[in-house]
């Protein structure tokens, strides 16, 4: 019977959709240069890759931010949609775009660094786990993730210095891709093969620790677990929508939405399987559980890229989801997702009041922040896209920057993540405590930091859209995040030192020159955040 | 609407009253090594914004004030137009004489902190680094007629005090910096709820969102009561915290007894100013219906905050604590004139801000003296100090009578005002609050006849004697001969009487001749009066002078 229903379908000739080759120039630039990558890491000899990975990765960015910029010039206000309206490249997706460009290019200068940790932070070969697992099973004393030295330098010629692992840096192009197209997504189909991009690449590189091995398998093992259940969250959701508005194209299911006699069930249990996977790469609160432990085992520049240009990859994709198909319907779905903004603001505070290990308690602080982006999702308003963008690049850099600092602290066995290990840094390193102090505040929202001016964009957005209790619920969850900031710089301020304490590394030029960026682009958009704010207000998501 | 986007520009004066204790803050950071020049540097920057302010003061028309002008030596610049915020600046006579306040009591701090021993590892520059921050944020928040703006420096405001405590502070000073900056901050943050909520409004009256004060002043009499008690209650709860009346006060004597003494004088002398400030500047005149309906409740916490701080302020052990818990008591007087609704009461609250910064300032710089010598604070580690140190003894006195008001003091005139102002139109309330006139001279007195009367006793007095005597430790010197030698518990030194002799001055003088003051607020009153949109019930003319 099918065969009869297909037969009597007139064959329409298959054309090549047109593309818009100057909008989605930065795309498949990042995308070309991410196969290029892979084409020098395979050919090229290793001690050559590392120089000449950096400059591929740098060089891309930047001709990929040029014709961004180029673009973005004299780009239409409305936005167009291009290859057949798989992509909508509007303002917020070129605002998206040069803040993931941006928070890319700071991550990979975190990657690339090799002089904080002696031959970087990564290590690859299959081997090597063996190795390890077989040391950690044969003494049998040693705590999961203490390995001895000497692991790190199994690999390369005996005597020489420990080279840096280099896939990394196509994967981190892949990833930066894939996300540049998630939040340019116009149908469930793209975003989903977009998610999938910026996914798989982000489990292995979790995985790629030189210290605490076990710790780093266990975050990719758990992060490509969970991931694929939210994705497959995601395929049965882009399934049932299409069953109900027989597209996959926002803009369609928004108009099935609007001009529509039939049941709801399938197109909320739809928005909600599909959001279910959005909101868990967005790490929102209580679909957060992988964050914690990923942030802690990644490697803390690999944490640094998925903290910052994942949670802008996730909300970009939310907001247009939410925005774009499911605007004129959002009196039906906001009661849930009050629920879902305010267990995440909640879940984020109070458990991130109990951490003891630096890395974990921004994990939490990140799922609080994530409850204070869905405010302004969930805001159907100009003010609403324009507030989350310029939150996600606020957060973004001043996340970036933490974990630059993160870093930096390190004692015998790597990274000194432990809470108790910060005590009385100031003393030690004044400006790093400084600079860590500072971007604490940003993230507490304190004024004269791009922390306030986004959570004022964002807050007033909402509370503009008719959500004044909820914005006193996240003014209450600031406060109380603002509390496990405070213990940070309590500990470094004013506690004594202790005596085998950690030492603060002194940052290679590419880490100076990431968390200068970072601190330098958090004090800007607290103090002249104009430029910021009228690129994300002036336009509209199209479709 | 003609208003909301003023073209920028105008005095420039304030602009450079708020950078230069900026500038001065951060010239501490390369002076670091070169701690006699750094000293130099910050007390040279304090006496030059102190110069700078009465030149503000002596160009302050109060001509223009009382022909409307509402602020003078306005300076205004876009700044984030997509909030619609400006760099506003400009002042009226109650947020003059508050920042005069403030520079006239920077400088005879640094003088006090001059010699101070800090905590180990903590260095004089970036203590004084610390006062000239928190200076300029006060003179922010006094100056700014940007809402939004006033709300950044309000929160600013906590990083340097908090540091200043956490810092350089007593033993307990990891809890009391924290519980200052967490309860100020969860204040702030639900006035931010009501900032935002204000700029929607505005918006929705207006068709543009503003944080001008004057525009959103003018809209205030349109906006329906029940969204202004929201807002109000927003404002309030913030300046309650920070005033801070008597729910909210628990902050208040952990953080000025732990604060360094120079902190603590800051703290309560000026930053908790801003609290009060807030209600007569941003609460009544923004929210005037709200103010109207809910004045009894604050009289209300008022009237308990004078009895209750008067009561915990007699049953305390530790001197700091016992100047804070007065304090808490003279800010529900201050509380009292401001929702009592009368001139005479809006000025006696406005004098009195000022009043009680000077008489609470010379309060806890005679503590830090004694502490200097006895090294406890402890009141019953204190006795008979007057025979050993009379100059100190007197100035304690001083201070004391000051605090409680006795005529002759600045005071007096203040509280007076407060009173009479207050009786018309709340004569219960007034009434209540007489009795707590009662108890400040009860707990001062007490206090002073526990320190400086009766023999020689207290293990602070007796502890320092005996370090200075002949003997070693341990043994026992007849505590008249030592007093007699001048020794183990000197009176005060000449730097000493340096950080006092202009506050003495000043306490006294007020007290005689409150003019100068009273004219540059009165205007400015005049004006809160119209705004809030009730009659005076005494005229303007009947101000006691």
């Amino acid at each position: 019977m099918i065969s009869s229903v297909l037969a009597q379908v007139p064959v329409a000739p298959i054309s090549a959709p047109a593309v818009d080759y100057a909008a989605v120039m930065p795309l498949l630039v990042v995308l070309g240069g991410a196969c290029v990558s892979v084409l020098l890491e395979a050919f090229l000899p290793r001690h050559q890759r590392w120089p000449a990975q950096v400059a591929l990765s740098v060089l891309v960015i930047a001709v990929a931010g040029v014709s961004l910029g180029i673009y973005a010039g004299d780009a239409p206000a409305a936005g167009v949609t291009t290859l057949s309206d798989a992509l909508a490249i509007d303002v917020p997706t070129l605002f998206l775009w040069g803040t993931l460009l941006l928070l890319g290019l700071g991550s990979l200068l975190l990657i690339a660094d090799r002089s904080v940790e002696p031959g970087g932070a990564f290590i690859a070969s299959a081997e090597e786990r063996a190795a390890v697992g077989a040391t950690v099973g044969s003494a049998g004393t040693s705590e999961p993730g203490d390995e001895p030295e000497h692991v790190d330098r199994s690999y390369g010629a005996p005597g020489d210095a420990p080279t840096m692992q280099t896939e990394v840096f196509p994967f981190a192009l892949f990833a930066l891709g894939g996300m540049m197209g998630f939040v340019a997504a116009n149908d469930l189909l793209t975003m989903f093969v977009a998610l999938e991009v910026l996914s798989l690449p982000l489990y292995l590189m979790c995985g790629l620790a030189r210290r605490r091995r076990l710790l780093s398998q266990e975050a990719a093992v758990k992060y490509f677990l969970l991931g694929a259940f939210a994705s497959a969250f995601f395929l049965y959701g882009l399934a049932l929508l299409y069953g109900y508005a027989g597209s996959v194209r926002l803009t369609d299911i928004a108009n099935a939405a609007a001009g529509s006699l039939k049941s709801d069930a399938l197109l909320f249990g739809g928005l909600a399987l599909l959001i279910v996977g959005l909101m868990f790469k967005g790490s929102v609160g209580p679909f957060h559980t992988w964050t914690p432990d990923v942030y802690q085992g990644a490697p803390t520049p690999v944490t640094a890229f998925m903290a910052a240009c994942t949670k802008v990859a996730a909300f970009g994709a939310i907001l247009r989801v939410l925005h774009v198909a499911f605007g004129s319907t959002h009196w039906e779905w906001r009661g849930i997702m009050w629920a879902v903004a305010i267990a995440s603001m909640f879940i984020g505070a109070i458990l991130g009041l109990t951490q003891t290990d630096v890395k974990r308690m921004v994990a939490y602080s990140s799922i609080a922040h994530a409850g204070f982006l869905l405010l302004g999702a969930m805001a159907i308003t100009r003010e609403g896209v324009s507030g989350t963008l310029f939150y996600l690049l606020a957060y973004g850099f001043t996340t970036l920057a933490v974990f630059g600092v993160i870093s930096l602290v390190r004692d015998s066995d790597g990274e000194a993540t432990h809470l108790s290990q910060w005590a009385g840094l100031a003393k030690r390193s004044p400006i790093l405590a400084g600079v860590m102090t500072f971007l604490l505040l940003a993230l507490a929202g304190i004024p004269l930091t791009s922390g306030f001016t986004a959570k004022f964009a964002v807050f007033s957005a909402a509370l503009q859209d008719g959500m004044a209790p909820l914005v006193v619920i996240a003014l209450v969850a600031s406060a109380v995040t603002a509390f496990f900031y405070l213990r940070v710089v309590v500990l470094m301020y004013f506690s004594e030192t202790p005596a085998d304490g950690p030492t603060v590394t002194v940052p290679g030029a590419f880490t100076t020159v990431a968390i200068t960026l970072g601190v330098i682009l958090t004090l800007l958009l607290g103090i002249v955040p104009t430029l910021a704010l009228n690129w994300a207000g002036a336009g509209v998501l199209a479709g | 609407m003609n208003t909301i986007a003023p073209d920028s520009g105008g005095n420039v004066l304030l602009l450079v009253l708020l950078a230069l204790p900026v500038l001065g803050a951060l010239a501490m950071y390369p002076l670091r090594r070169n701690i006699p020049l750094a000293k130099g540097a910050a007390m040279g920057t304090a006496l030059l914004e102190f110069v700078l302010v009465v030149v503000v003061y002596l160009s302050y028309s109060t001509e223009a004030a009382a022909s409307g002008t509402r602020f003078q030596l306005e300076f205004s610049a876009p700044w984030i137009p997509a909030f619609g915020t400006h760099f506003a600046f400009g002042i009226d006579g109650i947020a003059l004489v508050l920042i005069a306040l403030t520079a006239f009591l920077v400088p005879g701090l640094m003088l006090f902190a001059w010699a101070e021993k800090l905590p180990e590892g903590r260095t004089m520059s970036g203590y004084f680094a610390l006062l000239l921050a928190t200076e300029a944020t006060l003179i922010g928040v006094f100056t700014a007629t940007d809402v939004f703006l006033f709300y950044v420096f309000f929160e600013a405001m906590l990083i340097p005090m908090y540091f200043l405590i956490g810092r350089f502070g007593g033993p307990n000073r990891q809890y009391a910096s924290v519980k200052f900056f967490l309860y100020s901050l969860l204040g702030g943050l639900i006035m931010l709820a009501s900032l935002i909520g204000l700029y929607v409004t505005s918006a929705e009256q207006l068709g543009q969102g503003t944080f001008t004060w004057t525009d959103l002043q003018a809209i205030a009499a349109n906006t329906p009561t029940s969204t202004q008690i929201w807002l109000f209650v927003g404002f309030f709860v913030a300046f309650a915290i920070k005033a801070p009346l008597v729910p909210f006060h628990t902050w208040l004597p952990d953080a000025s007894a732990e604060a360094p003494i120079v902190a603590a004088v800051l703290l309560v002398g000026v930053l908790d100013k801003v609290g009060t400030y807030g209600f007569l500047r941003y609460c009544l005149p923004l929210f005037p219906e709200a103010s109207r309906t809910l004045a009894p409740l604050v009289l209300i916490l008022a009237v308990i905050g004078i009895l209750y701080g008067a009561l915990l302020a007699v049953g305390q052990k530790d001197m700091s604590r016992f100047v804070a818990y007065t304090s808490i008591a003279h800010f529900g007087f201050i509380a009292l004139g401001t929702f009592a609704f009368s001139s005479q009461a809006f000025a006696g609250a406005a004098l009195y801000m000022v009043n009680h910064g000077l008489s609470t300032g010379m309060l806890f710089v005679m503590v830090g003296l004694l502490v200097a010598r006895g090294g406890s604070r402890l009141i019953s580690d204190y006795g008979g100090v007057s025979k050993l140190a009379p100059v100190l003894a007197g100035c304690l006195l001083l201070a004391g009578m000051s605090s409680l008001a006795l005529p002759g003091t600045n005071s007096f005139v203040s509280e007076f005002l407060v009173l009479v102002g207050s009786y018309p139109r709340e004569p219960v309330y007034t009434i209540l609050a007489t009795v707590g006139i009662v108890f400040a001279a009860l707990y001062i007195l007490w206090f002073y006849q526990q320190t400086m009367q009766g023999p020689v006793r207290g293990n602070a007095v007796i502890g320092a004697l005996e370090r200075a005597g002949a003997g070693g430790p341990g043994a026992m010197i007849d505590p008249n001969v030592a007093a007699k030698r001048g020794s183990g518990f000197p009176d005060l030194t000449k730097r000493e009487i340096g950080v006092l002799a202009p506050l003495i001055v000043v306490i006294v003088v007020l007290g005689f001749f409150p003019g100068p003051l009273l004219d540059v607020i009165n205007p400015s009153v005049a004006a809160t009066m119209q705004e809030v949109g009730l009659p005076d019930p005494v005229s303007l003319g009947g101000i006691a002078r």
